[in-house]
C-alpha cells in the first residue's frame, strides 16, 4: 500500500526524494480521509517554505483540509494535471495524485519523517 | 452511539461510519459524488432510520397538529402526506417535519430531524397538555429507508403490491415490501421521485438487501450522508440547524407556502402575521460563487466592505458542478444578480444571488 522508498509526515504528506529534489503528495489514508477532491489550490513555483507551513490547500465536497510542507525548500514544479482533474489524487495518491516537487534545503531534515513500516503502524494508532 | 437495525448492513457494505446527531450513520459507501450522481441519475437507497417518529392520537389529535404547525393539517386524508414546521410564539423553528395523516382527526404521525427528537417531544407533549391527544415518541420503533432517483418505481414497483404508479407525490400507502409491513410514501429530501419505506420490524434488512438485488444492476447505489446533504442543498431543501432554527422566522426562510393565515389559530401566528405587515427585513436566498472557492457555513458574508451575515448551507454542488450555498441577506440586497462578497479563509470570493432551486428535475 505505502511505497517503502517514501518519506512520510503525521499529518499525512508523502515525499519521494530524488537527489536534492522531492516529489510531495498525501497519502492514500489523507485522501480516503478527505472524500472526493474537487479543487486544489497550487501554489506558484518560487514559493519557499519552513518545516510544517502551509503548501497549499486541498479541498473535497465536504472539507478543506491545509497540505504542510514536511521540510523546508522551494517549489520548483506543481502538477498542472490536477487543475483539471484533481481527483487524480483520490485515484491515485502516490503516483499520478502528485502535487508539487520542492527543491530540499536540507536533506538531513527527512531524518525526522516516517518511513512507510513506522507510517503504517502510526495509522494503526489512529485507527484504535 | 445508537446504531440503526441496518449497522452491519452498512459495515458489510464498506461504509465510512461517523457520529451524527448520536448515531453512528454511513457518511459515504464508493465517494460522495457518485453517490450523488447515481441519485440524479439512476437511483440510490439511504438508511434514514436516525430520523424521529412521534405519534399524536386521540379525539384532538388533529387540533394539536393545528395549534403546532402553520400548514393547514385539516386538509389532509388518510394517506396524504404535508411538509410543515413546529413554530416558537415568534413564528421561528423549533423544528421542520412531515405530517403523514393516519387518521382524521385523530391519528397523525410526525417526522422530525434525529437531532431534534427528544426536544420536539418534550416540546409536543408541553405544548399539548390541554389537549386530549397522547403523543409518544415512536423513534426506536422505526426504521426508514429512502430510495431515490428517476428508476425508484422501477426498482421498488416488483417488491410490493402497492401500485406505486397511482400513488401522487405526497402520498402514501400501506402494504408488504419484499414482505415486509411497511408505511410506502411518496416524499424525499433530494429534489428527485422516490419513496420513503417506513417499518417497525425487526428486520429491515431484508427490505435494504431486496432494493439493492433489484437495483444494482440498474445503477443503483447505496448513499451516505455526505450525498444526502449535497443533494438536499441542490434542490434547496432545509437543513434545521443550518438554514433554519429558532432565530430565523417561517417567512425569512422564504416559506411563506406552508403558513396558511386563513386556518386558525397557531403558535407564532401573531408573529408572522406582524412580520408580514411590516415586511421582512432579511430573507434567506440561494447564491454562487462567481471566484474560485467553496463557500462553506458559517464564512463571513460582506457588502460594501461591512460584513451583514454568514453561510448557512455551502458547498460544492456535484450535479449543478458549482459552488453554492444559502445565506439570509438584507432584504434590499435578495434580488436575483446581486453581487456579494464572502471570506473564504484568506481571501475574498464574488458570489452573486441565483434562482432556486438549484436543480430542479424535469417532470415526466
Amino acid at each position: 500500500m505505502y511505497p517503502e522508498n517514501f518519506y512520510y509526515s503525521q499529518d499525512h504528506e508523502w515525499l519521494k526524494v530524488e537527489g536534492e529534489e522531492a516529489v510531495l503528495g498525501i497519502t492514500d489514508f489523507a485522501q480516503k480521509q478527505l472524500g472526493d477532491i474537487i479543487y486544489v489550490d497550487l501554489p506558484v513555483v518560487g514559493k519557499t517554505v519552513e518545516a510544517h507551513q502551509t503548501l497549499t490547500t486541498v479541498e473535497s465536497v465536504k472539507s478543506v483540509s491545509d497540505v504542510y510542507s514536511p521540510v523546508a525548500g522551494e517549489v520548483i514544479e506543481v502538477n498542472q494535471q490536477l487543475i483539471q482533474t484533481p481527483e487524480l489524487i483520490n485515484r491515485d495518491p502516490h503516483g499520478e495524485g502528485w502535487i508539487l516537487k520542492l527543491r530540499l534545503k536540507d536533506k538531513s531534515e527527512l531524518n525526522n519523517l516516517m518511513r512507510a513500516a513506522d507510517y503504517e503502524k502510526y495509522l494503526e494508532g489512529l485507527e484504535h | 452511539m445508537k446504531k440503526t437495525r441496518l449497522n452491519q448492513v452498512h459495515r458489510e457494505a464498506g461504509a465510512r461510519l461517523i457520529e451524527f446527531a448520536g448515531w453512528e450513520m454511513p457518511v459515504e459507501y464508493r465517494g460522495l459524488i457518485e453517490e450523488h450522481l447515481a441519485v440524479r441519475t439512476k437511483a440510490g437507497l439511504f438508511d434514514v432510520s436516525h430520523m424521529g417518529e412521534i405519534m399524536v392520537e386521540g379525539p384532538e389529535a388533529l387540533a394539536l397538529v393545528q395549534y403546532l404547525t402553520p400548514n393547514d393539517a385539516g386538509k389532509l386524508l388518510p394517506g396524504q402526506v404535508q411538509y410543515s414546521a413546529l413554530t416558537t410564539p415568534q413564528g421561528t423553528f423549533v423544528d421542520d417535519l412531515l405530517v403523514y395523516c393516519l387518521s382524521v382527526p385523530d391519528r397523525y404521525l410526525l417526522v422530525v430531524n434525529a437531532a431534534n427528537t427528544d426536544k420536539d417531544f418534550t416540546w409536543i407533549k408541553e405544548k399539548g397538555a390541554g389537549f386530549k391527544a397522547r403523543v409518544t415518541n415512536e423513534s426506536d420503533r422505526y426504521s426508514q429507508l429512502a430510495l431515490q432517483g428517476p428508476l425508484a418505481q422501477e426498482i421498488l414497483q416488483p417488491l410490493t403490491a402497492i401500485d406505486l404508479g397511482q400513488m401522487k407525490s405526497f402520498n402514501y400507502a400501506y402494504g408488504q415490501v419484499a414482505g415486509i409491513d411497511s408505511l410506502v410514501s411518496r416524499t424525499g429530501y433530494t429534489g428527485e421521485d422516490g419513496f420513503e419505506i417506513y417499518t417497525t420490524s425487526e428486520t429491515p434488512e431484508v427490505i435494504w438487501k431486496a432494493i439493492v438485488a433489484r437495483g444494482e444492476p440498474l445503477g443503483l447505489q447505496p448513499v451516505g450522508l455526505g450525498a444526502r446533504d449535497t443533494l438536499r442543498l441542490e434542490a434547496k431543501l432545509m437543513l434545521y440547524g443550518n438554514d433554519i432554527s429558532d432565530k430565523t422566522t417561517v417567512l425569512e426562510a422564504d416559506l411563506k407556502w406552508i403558513v396558511k393565515f386563513q386556518k386558525g389559530d397557531f403558535l407564532g401566528k401573531v408573529a408572522l402575521e406582524q412580520q408580514l405587515a411590516e415586511g421582512l427585513k432579511r430573507k434567506l436566498v440561494g447564491f454562487e460563487v462567481v471566484d474560485k472557492g467553496i463557500a462553506r457555513p458559517h464564512y463571513p458574508v460582506y457588502m460594501g466592505g461591512q460584513k451583514v451575515s454568514e453561510v448557512c448551507s455551502g458547498s460544492y454542488g456535484p450535479y449543478v458542478k458549482k459552488a453554492i450555498g444559502l445565506v439570509y441577506l438584507p432584504i434590499e440586497a435578495t434580488a436575483i444578480g446581486t453581487e456579494f462578497e464572502i471570506g473564504i479563509r484568506d481571501k475574498m470570493a464574488k458570489a452573486r444571488v441565483v434562482p432556486t432551486p438549484f436543480y430542479k428535475r424535469e417532470k415526466k
